[in-house]
């Protein structure tokens, strides 16, 4: 949402603005604010897989094969192929997420003469916060396949400084997914019952503020943790 | 798919926003940007190159901006939440950084 529309309140006759004395809402002062301290936390997190990165004693490792004492082979861990694709539908659920916004914006607005399916298609919130909740549930379920896998496999988080660092990374972010696909089914569910206008722009905005935060997150772990090598 | 008037005129006069076409094209660029990442892993003369891991770096950092600034509008948005995002955020990196170099996993000869 635009400050300037929130500040100046002339837009459709909102009841619930929230200034403060910069003329912006403070929800949305709030929700950058709180991304601003979500981004030190996984300052934090990175930082620490990447001091430990290298430093493990025993495997199975991320990119390199690892022989045990007992002439147990371990394949590198990381499986590149499934990781590219929840990457992949990551990015698109941010798609979503803008158009699921876009539409709560343009929803009232009469549809021209001969509209076409894109055209509804834009207009529908119910759609694209379901699409933008189903990839972010997608996701998490490769997530849930790689963990298993890795554990499978003989990585868990106590087998060395790899296993420690990648599942206290990944979990944390995974974690935040899980809030974001609640908080989404939640938007969901209001739309369903009473339906979001205009006049809920601003809660739309922010959850769609906090779900491009946790793609972004992954972006940078995604080429942290699993491409450089 | 961007000839509906009301759209365009709608974001243009309330919020700014790009259009829906903008959108898609945005998710365009990141979906290239990532085949690239992911083609690079697997030609092991990439990898070996000194270059590798910085051009990752700059593509995912590619990335990220495109992300903040399109999707989470902050190119369209209000001065303070560029600052209470990118203070952090430089505080976030310097940290990395800082204790990359403590515990010795970045070095500069001198």
């Amino acid at each position: 949402m635009s400050a300037h529309t929130t500040a100046a309140g002339h837009d459709d006759g909102h009841v619930h603005h929230h200034y403060t004395t910069t003329g912006l809402d403070n929800r949305k002062i709030a929700i950058w604010a709180f991304i601003g301290s979500e981004c030190m936390l996984f300052a934090s997190l990175i930082a620490t897989y990447l001091i430990y990165k290298g430093r493990s004693i025993v495997g199975p490792f991320p990119h390199t094969e690892y022989v045990n004492e007992a002439g147990q082979i371990f394949k590198p861990i990381l499986d590149i192929p499934v990781t590219s694709a929840s990457t992949f539908v990551l990015l698109m659920s941010s798609l979503f997420m803008v158009l699921a916004l876009q539409a709560v914006q343009i929803k009232h607005l009469p549809l021209p003469d001969g509209a076409g399916w894109w055209t509804r298609a834009q207009r529908s919130s119910q759609l694209w916060l379901f699409m933008t909740a189903s990839f972010g549930a997608i996701f998490l379920m490769f997530q849930a396949y790689e963990f298993t896998a890795f554990v499978h496999e003989g990585l868990t988080v106590k087998t060395n400084l790899f296993g420690s660092t990648f599942f206290t990374l990944t979990g944390f972010h995974g974690a935040h997914v899980t809030a974001g696909v609640l908080w989404l089914t939640s938007l969901l569910w209001i739309d369903r019952t009473r339906g979001l206008g205009p006049q809920d722009e601003l809660i739309v905005d922010i959850a769609a503020l906090y779900w491009h935060f946790v793609d972004v997150i992954w972006i940078v772990i995604f080429t942290l943790v699993y491409l450089i090598q | 798919m961007t000839g509906d008037p009301s759209v365009a005129h709608d974001t243009k006069h309330a919020h700014a926003h790009p259009s829906g076409a903008t959108y898609l094209k945005v998710a365009a660029i990141l979906t290239i940007i990532t085949v690239v990442e992911v083609w690079a892993y697997y030609i092991p003369a990439l990898v070996a190159s000194p270059l590798f891991n910085p051009s990752l770096i700059i593509l995912s950092a590619a990335k990220f901006l495109i992300v903040v600034l399109f999707y989470m509008h902050l190119k369209y948005d209000h001065k303070l939440f560029k600052v209470l995002f990118t203070g952090p955020l430089i505080i976030a990196g310097a940290t990395i950084v800082a204790l990359l170099f403590l515990f010795h996993q970045l070095k500069i000869s001198f």
